[in-house]
């Protein structure tokens, strides 16, 4: 008890602290304001890699601050002692940079150029400044230095892992209300709020071997693979080469007599000067899929100013097939896990290496240096040279047999063997660490603990293998006892690994391993020796948490930083149940930040194997999942914005209907003329007068959009007796026949006319909306079904213009048109076809007619559609024929009871359910759908059926959709028995008219049903479907 | 219930640093019998083992599970939760899981976080509105709440959807429910785990069934890498592989199994309110509280049971987004994943007996079953408990596909004019 209520007391000792802050950053607001560009204090005067003579000024948090071209944000920000870089994710703790690169957890920014133009959650440690570069701190409030949200420390003991599934659950109610809250609280960085100006590109690419990874196993894989003399693609995803070689210290490992940095330049110069081999900088590959096929992404400009940019593309994705891969994609330093080492000024050791190396940055002025094997010295031999002090060494193993830690000791650096951190303090940036003793087995500490002063404590707990993309691809991973990491266990024969990325460290053994797996992939014998220096390297231990001398529950050792996951939160989801590595990942969110675990994954694993008593390679890992790093929506869109979203289609005659007026209708990716207004006209009122006109004189349509299936073949016909419904055998060349195609389970799928243009040959139409399925389902059936049919299609959609006269004048009009026909109803009856002439422009004739009065539709070759139209146009001026769209298509037809697939029909309608019995053929062995229409169901007496609808008053129009009852209630629910599928008011009748499919519908006639809206009830009378001249007589008028 | 969750018990339980919580489910060796065992520890096993339990006095009851209970679609999917669908059949089981969402966080003691947020489904042509206003008809007369917006509307209610008239295809208005919503995936698999539990359930995972043995045309039990366990009643509840399990019994299902897709940005503050669905412009959208934007479309187009997918439907997705909120351009993909989905001709589901005497299946709830989970579970409870279907799913039988007698439910399958 008495315990609990001291760690809350420290937690509001953070409150204070920061209020207290906030007064004295108010009061230096002003300071700094006159200060305003701040100085480079903690930049070496010299080396590094960084371009001196390019001085960039860039604002953070409002300050202005300046850089040089080549640093990244974190560097520019830590030459100017900026640590502070925004708050964690739930208990809002100060954090500062703590790596280098991709793997950054806590550097996260919001970079703003302006609402359209911002990117949250962007790490420091990769965006590179450039003059004008302006970025925020995120998830604070009011600023980064002074965040009400930290009060949510306070609340820490009680919102452990989990937490939410434990409350907010009363009142039952309200979790709405508490939702606002939790929301509002967590996210990080804002999305932009108006639209994206930059563009994005694709690319398409193919190559020989792929290779991932610029360190120096992906240099020297690249140097062996020009060999081939094939083409050869290498990326990395940083702007410069050379993995962490780049900032390697320069005294320390020489290559043929070169400093690493002297040896990158020299082989970038030999690889670039190959025709064979592409570089590309600033590549990430996000994905790799099965057999080689990787997306990745290249960022193109966002390192550049707005200046420089100006109508380049931000970033493109690339689609790379690759033959062979090489994976180079080295490895991550880990962490060490202990309480509070999340403090800002807390770093990675290897990113402190860069830092003062690559971007003659010094981190911090009093170093301490934690460790578990020797690469950390590397890091303190580095400072310790340019006149940083190292404070001391804490190291975990009892000794090291390597050449640095002795190199180290040479150099007067104090070295604290079989020691342990085991607590940090300093709220915004650390200020000292306490140390302790470790016992003999490394469970607990012994002694007496001591503090030591510091600015910067570097940690190294060892590095892992960047096995992501090996596992993407399906690769398998084995767990390295002696040296805590999963490496690369199996491989597909067109890929391997190398470098630290397969578990292979130390400069010597990666280049001469690389050399020869490589050779021995690529089948060349290349052997280029090299000469290499390097320190050797002692042995490395591992302790996955580390010990405390306090109650655990007090203490927080971080495993994940952004997510504010501690080791107690793992164990408590251990002690609850959640055992499994999944669960106490989605249970404590371990592993599910924006770096998806790379820097804590690994501690989290292990410390689950050692709570559980499981070996680690039995624990397993979690799965690996793309992309590595985040992919922008806009990259892997491309091009495909705004009007290129979805093709647009458009008919031969679109420009004319445009030009008088048409308003359009999105039919698939058509654009279909919907109806011509006239001045001040309403839709309404457009389509009652072209409907009008279609019946009474001529009408014009454009029924190019149709789907048009040419077929020919010795066994065409038999295709269509299996495609249709009805018989197909015994039409006469020259002669129109209506089909309804069916689904598997006899439901109605398609219909059209199909023309028989010769003995082996048929021309058939499909619905709009319905071509491309059509023309895939058939070509489905012919060749995994009947591939014995001698059948070939060829879609022709797009290769006719239709346009269809139709009125009693057609003829007339026709005869116009078209001279070298006799349009006699003896010559050319009803359901026929002929081949014409336009003047020279051969074209088809087919008189069918889906509006029910005398109609005809000429079929020319594309480019001609407009002239034909034109013609019909000139030819039907005296009759005064009037172009009709859609809109009163569907009118027409639906005066005449004619149905539209896909509006009558929605996939549970059988033919018979449309009354239409007489179009399923008795005789025939076999058609698609026709064992499902002797299903029980589907022979049933009361199903759905077709029936027509008019309202009692003849002015009220039903809407498309409405239900249909038989018995209205005061409340639902009710029962309903069917829906108005089509609803207009016929101007040629003069009353409104709808079809309906209802229950039972064929014998309903006559009977009263009710329509209930919203608002009132609309009784309606069931009627014959076919409302305008039953007998056919107009379509011989 | 063992030990009530409660702001109070965090308290508590903070003084002790959380030392003291009991385990949420016990571990349990199989034993060598059950009454009933149910195959698949997904949300719909986990809550047919709690109704089986609680309603219908069952306690000699197995959950078997062949990886971590949750970790089939049930901790995949996009959680979107509604239930306005066409049929009265649909619209009477998805609305009976949406009242026991209502209440299910306090019925368990565990925060599902079910959030009624609203799911609105967008139109973008005329069969679009058409086929939307049927629907919305259909659900006002079947007492289920749904209301239609105008392109005005559906700004004002999701400022952030482009609604201008000049996009390729132009929003024209969009039904809502909103009692709809949202839940946390793995809260449904745990509270129920929890729950069922507590009332002596045994939740065996890492055991995967491998065989059934029959007896004639009766159930004897099932062989597991656990060993065998005896039982005269199975329940299947094992989603993408739902074909595989049957085919164990000798049985054939009508369905197909799919990788269907997801994805997540990288969290950011709140930005849409409500979840988004579009099939024209085929994607949807919503945001977890987390932040993370939570976008998912179609399934892929080759049976599979990977659990991958390819990049071109992420790809095609995206576009989707994009086309509807510009403003996503710049946001950037977190995780991508897929799952493996069981979908039936008719895209319902089966809860049902089978031609084998105990042995039963629920399954084919294809891309959207997360939603009828704790209704699923219910009424396959009852399925299995009293030897015959509920009435809610009587006619989710698997007879269907013999008879005819479907309940077609892909709403946009038809064709357009
Ligand atoms: C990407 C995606 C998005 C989705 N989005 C939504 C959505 O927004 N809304 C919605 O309502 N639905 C959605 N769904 C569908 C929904 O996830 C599923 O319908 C639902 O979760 C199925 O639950 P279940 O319990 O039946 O299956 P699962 O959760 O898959 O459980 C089945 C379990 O059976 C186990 N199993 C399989 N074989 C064996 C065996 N031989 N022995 C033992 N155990 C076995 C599996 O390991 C698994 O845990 C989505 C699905 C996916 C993949």
């Amino acid at each position: 008890m008495k315990d609990g209520t001291m760690s809350m007391d420290v937690d509001v000792g953070l409150i204070w602290l920061e209020t207290h802050q906030m007064i004295k950053f108010t009061s230096s607001i002003k300071w700094e304001k006159s200060q305003k560009i701040m100085s480079n204090k903690f930049r070496l005067s010299s080396g590094g890699q960084i371009n001196r003579t390019e001085r960039i000024s860039f604002k953070f948090n409002g300050k202005t601050f300046y850089g040089f071209k080549g640093d990244t944000l974190a560097s520019a920000l830590l030459a100017n002692g900026v640590h502070l870089i925004g708050r964690s994710f739930k208990y809002h703790r100060p954090r500062g940079i703590f790596s280098s690169g991709a793997e950054e957890t806590n550097a996260l920014v919001q970079v703003i150029k302006d609402k359209g133009k911002t990117d949250p959650n962007i790490r420091a440690t990769q965006i590179e400044i450039f003059e004008g570069f302006n970025a925020e701190s995120q998830n604070c409030w009011p600023t980064v230095n002074f965040d009400l949200g930290a009060i949510n420390n306070l609340f820490s003991p009680i919102i452990p892992a989990g937490f939410y599934y434990k409350t907010f659950m009363w009142p039952a109610n309200l979790w709405g209300g508490y939702e606002h809250f939790i929301r509002k609280a967590a996210g990080l960085g804002k999305s932009p709020t108006e639209n994206d100006p930059d563009i994005y590109d694709h690319k398409y690419y193919h190559c020989d071997v792929l290779i991932v990874g610029s360190g120096p196993a992906g240099l020297s894989a690249a140097k062996v693979a020009v060999k081939t003399g094939k083409k050869i693609l290498l990326v990395d995803e940083r702007p410069s080469f050379g993995g962490n070689l780049a900032f390697a210290d320069e005294e320390l490992s020489k290559i043929n007599d070169l400093k690493p940095s002297e040896w990158i330049e020299e082989t970038c110069t030999e690889l670039q000067n190959n025709k064979n081999i592409k570089i590309l900088n600033r590549t990430s590959v996000a994905a790799y899929h099965n057999y080689n096929y990787l997306i990745m992404m290249q960022n193109l400009s966002d390192h550049l100013s707005e200046k420089e940019k100006k109508g380049k593309i931000r970033q493109r994705l690339w689609k790379v097939r690759a033959k062979k891969v090489i994976l180079a994609t080295g490895s991550i330093e880990r962490p060490m896990v202990f309480d509070c080492n999340d403090r800002p000024g807390i770093m990675l050791s290897s990113a402190v290496r860069k830092y003062i190396n690559y971007y003659g940055v010094k981190c911090g002025n009093n170093v301490v240096i934690f460790t578990s094997n020797d690469d950390a010295y590397e890091t303190a031999i580095s400072l310790h040279n340019k006149g940083v002090k190292i404070e001391a060494i804490v190291d975990i193993r009892e000794q090291s047999s390597g050449d640095l830690p002795k190199k180290c000791n040479e150099l007067g650096i104090k070295i604290l063997w079989k020691n342990t951190i085991i607590y940090t303090e300093g709220y915004k940036k650390i200020n000292n660490v306490h140390v302790m003793k470790l016992s003999n087995n490394n469970s607990c500490i012994i002694g007496n603990k001591f503090k030591i002063n510091c600015d910067l404590l570097c940690v190294s707990g060892g590095y892992t293998p960047a096995v992501h993309l090996f596992t993407q691809s399906g690769g398998k991973l084995t767990f390295n006892e002696g040296k805590y990491y999963f490496q690369p266990k199996t491989t597909s024969p067109n890929q391997i690994s190398v470098g630290s990325c397969n578990g292979t460290f130390g400069l010597k053994k990666i280049i001469e391993e690389t050399q020869t797996k490589t050779n021995e992939f690529l089948n060349l014998n290349h052997n280029d020796q090299s000469n290499i220096t390097e320190s050797k390297s002692g042995n490395f231990e591992n302790i996955w948490l580390l010990p405390s001398d306090k109650v655990s529950g007090k203490t927080k050792p971080f495993v994940d930083y952004q997510n504010d996951t501690t080791a107690n939160d793992i164990k408590l989801a251990l002690r609850e149940g959640y055992k499994s590595i999944e669960h106490v990942k989605r249970y404590t969110t371990t592993g599910m930040a924006t770096d998806q675990g790379k820097i804590g994954n690994m501690h989290a694993l292990g410390i689950v194997s050692e709570i559980t008593n499981t070996k680690m390679g039995e624990l397993g890992t979690t799965t690996f999942r793309p992309p590595y790093t985040p992919l922008t929506f806009g990259a892997v869109v491309g091009r495909n914005v705004k009007q290129f979203f979805d093709i647009v289609r458009k008919t031969p005659i679109h420009e004319w209907h445009e030009k008088n007026g048409a308003k359009f209708e999105d039919v698939g990716q058509w654009k279909r003329a919907w109806y011509y207004p006239n001045k001040n006209e309403t839709m309404y009122e457009a389509v009652q007068r072209e409907s009008k006109a279609a019946r009474n004189g001529a009408g014009i349509l454009d029924a190019s959009t149709l789907g048009k299936i040419d077929i020919q073949g010795s066994d065409a016909s038999e295709f269509l007796n299996r495609v249709y419904t009805n018989a197909w055998s015994k039409l006469a060349i020259g002669k129109c026949r209506y089909g309804l195609m069916l689904n598997d389970d006899g439901m109605v799928y398609d219909d059209g006319v199909t023309t028989r243009l010769g003995d082996n040959h048929y021309i058939m139409t499909t619905t709009t909306g319905g071509a491309a399925s059509v023309m895939s389902k058939l070509e489905d059936f012919l060749q995994t079904e009947w591939p014995e049919l001698n059948v070939y299609l060829t879609s022709v959609t797009d290769h006719f213009a239709t346009v269809s006269v139709c009125g009693s004048h057609s003829k007339k009009i026709l005869e116009k048109v078209v001279k070298n026909i006799n349009f006699s109803n003896q010559n050319f009856p009803h359901m026929s076809f002929k081949e014409g002439l336009v003047d020279k422009i051969k074209c088809r004739v087919m008189r069918i007619s889906f509006t029910g009065e005398l109609s005809y539709e000429i079929n020319v070759q594309s480019n001609y559609g407009q002239v034909v139209w034109e013609k019909c146009m000139e030819a039907g001026k005296e009759f005064k024929i009037t172009p009709y769209g859609t809109e009163a298509m569907h009118l027409l037809r639906a005066e005449k009871g004619f149905i539209i697939a896909g509006q009558e029909t929605d996939g549970t309608i059988t033919p018979v359910d449309l009354q239409m019995d007489w179009i399923i053929s008795k005789k025939k062995y076999d058609f698609i759908g026709k064992r499902s229409l002797y299903r029980s169901d589907t022979m049933r007496e009361n199903r759905k059926q077709l029936v027509g609808l008019l309202t009692n008053d003849p002015k009220e129009i039903l809407e498309e959709g409405a239900q249909i009852v038989e018995e209205v209630k005061s409340k639902p629910p009710m029962d309903m028995i069917g829906h108005v599928t089509s609803s207009y008011y016929s101007p040629n009748l003069n009353k409104s008219i709808a079809l309906a499919v209802v229950k039972n519908g064929k014998k309903l006639k006559g009977k009263k049903l009710f329509v209930p809206m919203s608002d009132k009830t609309i009784e309606v009378t069931v009627s014959d479907t076919v409302f305008l001249d039953k007998e056919g007589d107009r379509l011989n008028a | 219930m063992r030990n009530k969750y409660s702001i109070f018990s965090l308290i508590k339980n903070s003084f002790t640093y959380h030392e003291n919580w009991q385990r949420a489910w016990k571990d349990p060796e199989p034993k060598s019998f059950y009454d009933v065992v149910i195959v698949g520890g997904g949300g719909h096993g986990l809550a047919t083992a709690y109704y089986l339990a609680k309603e219908h006095n069952l306690i000699n009851i197995a959950v078997v599970e062949k990886g971590w209970i949750g970790g089939g679609n049930t901790g995949r999917n996009t959680t979107i939760i509604r239930s306005n669908y066409l049929w009265d059949a649909s619209a009477g089981l998805y609305d009976h899981a949406l009242k026991i969402w209502e209440n299910l966080s306090q019925e368990l003691n565990y925060n599902v976080m079910f959030s009624q947020r609203g799911v609105m489904n967008l139109a973008h042509n005329q069969h679009d509105v058409r086929e939307l206003k049927r629907r919305t008809h259909a659900n006002r007369l079947n007492g289920i709440d749904c209301l239609w917006l105008d392109t005005k509307q559906v700004k004002e209610f999701c400022p952030i959807i482009n609604c201008s008239p000049n996009i390729r295809y132009p929003v024209m208005g969009s039904t809502l429910q909103k009692r709809a919503g949202t839940a946390r995936h793995d809260a449904v698999a745990w509270g129920y785990a929890r729950a069922a539990d507590s009332m002596g359930v045994d939740i065996i995972q890492n055991c995967e069934v491998k065989g059934i043995k029959r007896k004639g045309d009766s159930i004897e039990g099932l062989e597991t890498t656990k060993g065998f366990i005896k039982t005269s009643k199975i329940g299947v509840a094992a989603a993408g592989h739902s074909s595989v399990i049957a085919n164990m019994a000798g049985l054939k299902l009508p369905i197909e199994s799919k990788p269907l897709q997801a994805l997540v940005s990288e969290p950011i503050k709140p930005i849409i309110d409500t979840v988004v669905m579009s099939n024209a412009v085929h994607a949807y959208v919503s945001q977890s509280d987390k932040g993370e934007l939570v976008i998912g479309a179609g399934t892929d187009a080759y049976i599979s049971y990977t659990q991958k997918g390819t990049h071109e439907i992420v790809e095609g997705t995206l576009n989707a987004i994009l086309e509807l909120y510009p403003i996503f351009s710049r946001l950037r993909m977190l995780r991508q994943w897929g799952g493996v989905v069981d979908i039936c001709p008719d895209a319902s589901p089966i809860i049902s007996k089978t031609s084998i005497k105990g042995l039963y299946f629920n399954c084919g709830w294809g891309t959207g079953g997360f939603k009828a989970t704790p209704g699923s579970g219910h009424l396959f409870a009852h399925t299995i408990a009293k030897n015959e279907p509920h009435g809610l799913n009587a006619a989710f039988n698997i007879n269907r596909f013999v008879s005819g007698d479907l309940v077609d439910e892909h709403g946009a399958a038809a064709v357009a004019h």
